[in-house]
């Protein structure tokens, strides 16, 4: 437990320090505060820019922060020097987890805020992204993992993320896309964050995202088991 | 069974017994012994690309040997257990500092994870000389105080044993210096000291033993005097008399005379033996010199 707190009071500074990072955090939320107070459309859907960077956020910062994260450590040996100081891989994954778990869901709140979310409904936003942010997690992860150093994770991470970020924007504009978008989780976080208050979640909703999920911990898995953490 | 508790007296630190390791098909170590007491300075010399590193992953347990045994403080290094983690510190020729956090704070995150009180933070840092730079961020550090910084580190957990590769390539004289002093100091508080050196005069100079690796093997081994003189072929005083005169005379009871003649006549100036600097001895040793 100590090391997972250690772990996670070095990734506080040291992410305050990380612009590259950093600006993964603020800048769906920032973009959805503007969006949602400058911009009132006749006949625009309730909490759309809300909902539309929800989804983007989730795609895109736990997994870009993760993998950068991991991805530099390995790099510059840090990771190694803390296991090789008896620090457990899980506790390491644990620490950094809760941290970009945490920030992400500060974020949200920011967003859900800026679209209107109050009370319940807000709270079913927040449930839905604290989902989608965990799977986001992993598949970092497992890239960072995978990886030797920042920029070979980077040539993974763009690709990765652009797809499960821009999914369920596209989706709005392209039915076919939609139909193939379904099997993303973050296609049905969006899905679920939209039904807020109207549809409630089904079992295939469930299904998917769970599938995402192990999926992710597969992925993680090999990625440990093939490169190793540091 | 607790009672049938063998007691150990451990005779060495480190052991490593016909250690070979491939890289892909390549062989690197090539079957290497080596042993280590408590409480000594061992230095492993050679030039880059000898295996040097190899040999220290090893037994930090960031390799496996591909054949051989490998132990450290009788645990093999293949799978060593958290205790083993606790009593030793490193300092790898790639740091591993936290380029973005100040110098007390990358300190700070092994302070907790080793659970030493704060105190110890300022005090190492002191001790490395680094007080003044304490809430500087790594990124604006020299070379040589990162090295100091990542000794600093090392040293925190006053461990039983110090891994160094390499602690003072290029580093100005000065840290040299500072980074002599603080292993010395390691050694009197008792701690064992594994390093790596491409630097002849610093392995004489701080090492009890030294061996020396060439291409994966090790060629000799023993303290530096011990090596030295084992190749003192020529085996002759030199003597410098007040007058100017160089004198040589075979090392041995037949220059008896002639020496206690000059003696008494009070015309010494200097007189010593000559014997091969390490770094001749590598030489001879393999036909090449160090890089
Ligand atoms: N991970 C690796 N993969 C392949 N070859 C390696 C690897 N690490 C070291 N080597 C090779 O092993 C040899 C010894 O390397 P090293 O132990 O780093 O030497 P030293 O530390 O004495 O300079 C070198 O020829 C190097 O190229
Ligand atoms: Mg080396």
């Amino acid at each position: 437990m100590k090391n997972i707190i250690a772990i996670f009071q070095k990734q506080i500074k040291d992410t305050l320090k990380n612009k590259s990072v950093l600006i993964e955090f603020l800048i769906f939320p920032i973009m959805s505060i503007i969006m949602e107070y400058s911009i009132h459309i006749e006949g625009m859907p309730e909490h759309f820019f809300a909902n539309m960077f929800a989804a983007m956020y989730v795609g895109m910062a736990p997994l870009v922060a993760m993998s950068a994260i991991i991805s530099e450590e390995k790099e510059k040996n840090t990771l190694r020097v803390l296991l090789m100081s008896n620090v457990k891989p899980a506790e390491y994954l644990i620490g950094v987890g809760c941290y970009i778990w945490i920030i992400c869901m500060m974020g949200s709140c920011a967003i859900g805020i800026s679209g209107g979310y109050k009370g319940k409904m807000l709270l079913s936003f927040l449930t839905i992204i604290g989902v989608g942010v965990l799977v986001s997690m992993l598949i970092g992860a497992a890239i960072g993992t995978s990886s030797k150093n920042q920029m070979a994770a980077t040539s993974l991470t763009v690709p990765v993320m652009v797809v499960f970020a821009f999914l369920p924007m596209l989706s709005t504009f392209n039915e076919s896309i939609e139909k193939v978008a379904k099997i993303a989780y973050s296609q049905q976080v969006s899905i679920l964050i939209n039904g807020i208050g109207k549809t409630g979640a089904s079992a295939e909703n469930a299904v998917i995202i769970s599938g995402n999920f192990l999926i992710a911990v597969v992925l993680f898995g090999y990625a440990y088991k093939k490169s190793g953490m540091a | 069974m607790k009672g049938k508790e063998r007691r150990i007296r451990m005779e060495y630190v480190i052991e490593m017994q016909d250690v070979v390791r491939n890289f892909d098909r390549k062989e690197v170590l090539k079957g290497v012994n080596l042993k280590v007491s408590p409480g000594e300075i061992f230095g492993l010399l050679g030039p880059s690309g000898a295996g040097k590193t190899t040999i220290i992953k090893i037994l930090t347990g960031q390799l496996r040997c591909t054949k051989g045994a490998s132990m450290i403080l009788g645990q093999d290094t293949g799978a060593l257990e958290p205790f083993v983690y606790r009593k030793m510190g490193m300092m790898m020729d790639n740091l591993g500092l936290y380029e973005r956090l100040s110098c007390y704070d990358n300190l700070k995150l092994f302070a907790k994870i080793y659970q030493v009180p704060r105190g110890r933070i300022s005090e190492v840092l002191r001790q490395v000389d680094l007080a003044d730079a304490a809430r500087e961020p790594v990124s604006k550090l020299s070379k040589g105080m990162r090295g100091r910084l990542a000794l600093a580190r090392a040293v925190m957990n006053e461990p039983e044993i110090l891994f160094l590769d390499e602690p003072s390539s290029g580093l100005d004289p000065q840290a040299v210096s500072m980074i002599h002093q603080l292993i010395k100091k390691e050694q009197e508080r008792g701690a064992a000291i594994f390093l790596t050196t491409h630097n002849m005069e610093e392995a004489s100079k701080l090492c009890d033993h030294i061996a020396l690796l060439n291409e994966g093997k090790i060629v000799e081994y023993g303290s530096p005097k011990e090596i030295c003189l084992r190749y003192n072929h020529q085996n002759k005083l030199q003597i410098r008399l007040l007058d100017g005169r160089n004198v040589a005379l075979p090392n041995g009871s037949m220059a008896a005379d002639e020496v206690k003649d000059y003696l008494e006549k009070e015309m010494v100036e200097t007189i010593h033996s000559t014997e091969p600097s390490l770094e001749t001895v590598f030489m001879e040793l393999t036909g090449r010199r160090f890089e």
